[in-house]
């Protein structure tokens, strides 16, 4: 019975604890509301549809495929990425271009998002930088997967 | 007939307030504040016409949904018991508000009428006698379901409340030998008097620890977190495991509703009731001397609405019990309710009664 006792002042200080979160964080909702700016927020809630987190600048979002000057992609069709990707989810159909410089380019490239993981290996093993995953978006679901196979045209960028 | 009309509208009153209150508690502030103590915001998206205020549709929101759902009912469950159970629970709930006194009496042309639905020499045992008839929604959802899980569910909860029903009974007894009466509106106006001359004699200063334990025995019988062995939403199968939709809501508004019950009882018995520290029917007389006449309808506002005022600080108490606590593991469910705190409510007893006759 006396353990029992002991645990009942335990029992009482967690509720005192979470009391005094309840309170604390009430105080810092009610200056909001009174419109007095400080330091520490009430909650750490971002309320997201409406705010956004910062995406860390090493953040891998949805792929973009870069372009020389002229329009045309950077890419030179050598399928390391395709090679690399883990998920196979990158299809390159090779073409030759008329340019000796650049001797290939890509005539489909196509990427299934349904598969990719944003592993990010195809930016690292592309040795023109031709593909990038640093556009930001993250919000790229779909209501149909036809939808999410991306081909050169939605991927330049 | 002006009798009748008059108990009409104060059972319609009483309901809709218990309703809209139970609502509010079962929900909204269940939402919020467990919101507010994880350092979150809580539900705060419901709208009507992008009009939103900090969530306060929200119970109406789910209550539309709840009705909407389908109401499923198992081929194999009894039909007709499986119907009534949760209409049992909810009743005999609701049934207790009829015994809280929400005021004294107010004057209306001619007419006193009593702040109280029912006014019977025994309304503190017709509260605990409701309270106990409560658990036959639980045993029976749990038989005619006819499921094992539901089955040993209502069990635990069988067993739970009847053994913390003891503990709640024996906290009472202290109280029962000092108050003059069963009745729940003269409890009140006893508390109204004052002790030692200038502090409010409110249960908690004579009976501390009844209070403790009548708190703990009361948590037990809302079926509640840290005691929800009956139910056990997140992990184990509870007793109203096969009811769906507007049944599933009278069980979780029946659970609800229980907070309030507690609540109100708590600061009935304990905590003054309506009474404000030193306010009698027609002003406050300070203790050091001195008065302030208030007319008599300022007077019945500052009541009821002190009364609001505690219920609703009990509500917030009772939520953040549910929000703090883990689940008791069966055995110390049961220990605490056999080993602790009957032995403490009756120490309370034969103490009370030296210090009485003394």
């Amino acid at each position: 019975m006396l353990r029992a006792l002991g645990y009942f002042i335990e029992i009482i200080r967690g509720s005192l604890i979470t009391a005094r979160h309840f309170i604390v964080n009430m105080f810092f909702h009610i200056l909001k509301v009174l419109g007095i700016k400080t330091k520490r927020k009430g909650a750490v809630t971002i309320q997201y549809p409406e705010e956004k987190k910062e995406l860390a600048s090493r953040h891998r979002s949805l792929h973009r495929i870069m372009s020389r000057e002229d329009g045309k992609p950077r890419c030179v069709a050598c399928m390391l990425c395709v090679t690399v990707c883990p998920s196979e989810c990158i299809y390159v159909e090779a073409a030759e271009d008329p340019d000796p410089e650049i001797q290939k380019y890509p005539a489909k490239f196509v990427i299934d998002l349904n598969r990719c993981c944003f592993c990010g290996f195809c930016v690292e093993a592309c040795p023109e930088d031709a593909i990038r995953m640093d556009t930001g978006r993250v919000e790229i679901a779909e209501y149909d997967r036809q939808d999410l196979i991306y081909d050169l045209d939605k991927l330049i960028g | 007939m002006i009798v009748f009309l008059i108990a009409l509208i104060k059972v319609v009153l009483a309901l809709v307030w218990l309703l809209l209150l139970t609502l509010y508690t079962a929900d909204w502030v269940e939402r919020k504040e467990s919101a507010i103590i994880h350092d979150r915001i809580g539900a705060n998206r419901a709208s009507i016409f992008g009009l939103r205020i900090i969530g306060l549709f929200q119970p109406f929101a789910d209550a539309i949904k709840m009705i909407f759902k389908e109401d499923f009912a198992p081929s194999f469950s009894r039909k007709l018991l499986h119907t009534i159970a949760p209409f049992l629970s909810f009743f005999f709930v609701a049934v207790t508000i009829a015994a809280i006194p929400f005021g004294d009496t107010i004057r209306i042309g001619g007419q006193t009428i009593k702040l109280q639905v029912l006014d019977i020499n025994v309304t503190l045992l017709f509260v605990l006698a409701m309270m106990s008839l409560g658990i036959y929604g639980v045993i029976v959802a749990g038989w005619a379901s006819n499921n094992r899980f539901a089955l040993l569910g209502g069990i635990r909860g069988a067993a739970q409340l009847i053994s913390y029903e003891v503990a709640l009974g024996l906290s009472l007894i202290g109280l029962i030998m000092i108050y003059p009466s069963l009745k729940l509106s003269s409890i009140v106006h006893f508390q109204g008097e004052l002790l030692f001359g200038f502090i409010p004699k409110w249960g908690i200063l004579l009976q501390p620890l009844g209070f403790i334990v009548f708190l703990f025995a009361a948590l037990a019988e809302t079926k509640r977190v840290p005691f929800d062995l009956p139910e056990g939403e997140s992990e184990i199968i509870g007793f109203y495991t096969e009811y769906s939709g507007l049944k599933w809501g009278l069980f979780m508004m029946t659970d609800g509703m229980e907070i309030v019950i507690v609540s109100t009882l708590i600061t009935t018995i304990f905590f003054g009731g309506w009474q404000v520290p030193w306010l009698s029917a027609d002003g406050f007389h300070w203790p050091w001397g001195g008065e302030w006449l208030i007319s008599h309808w300022i007077v019945v506002i500052l009541q009821v609405l002190a009364f609001n005022l505690k219920v609703f600080f009990f509500c917030w108490l009772q939520v953040l019990f549910r929000w703090t606590y883990p689940r008791f593991r069966y055995d110390q469910l049961m220990d605490l309710g056999w080993k602790l705190l009957i032995p403490l409510s009756l120490v309370n007893i034969v103490g009370t009664g030296i210090i009485m006759s003394l």
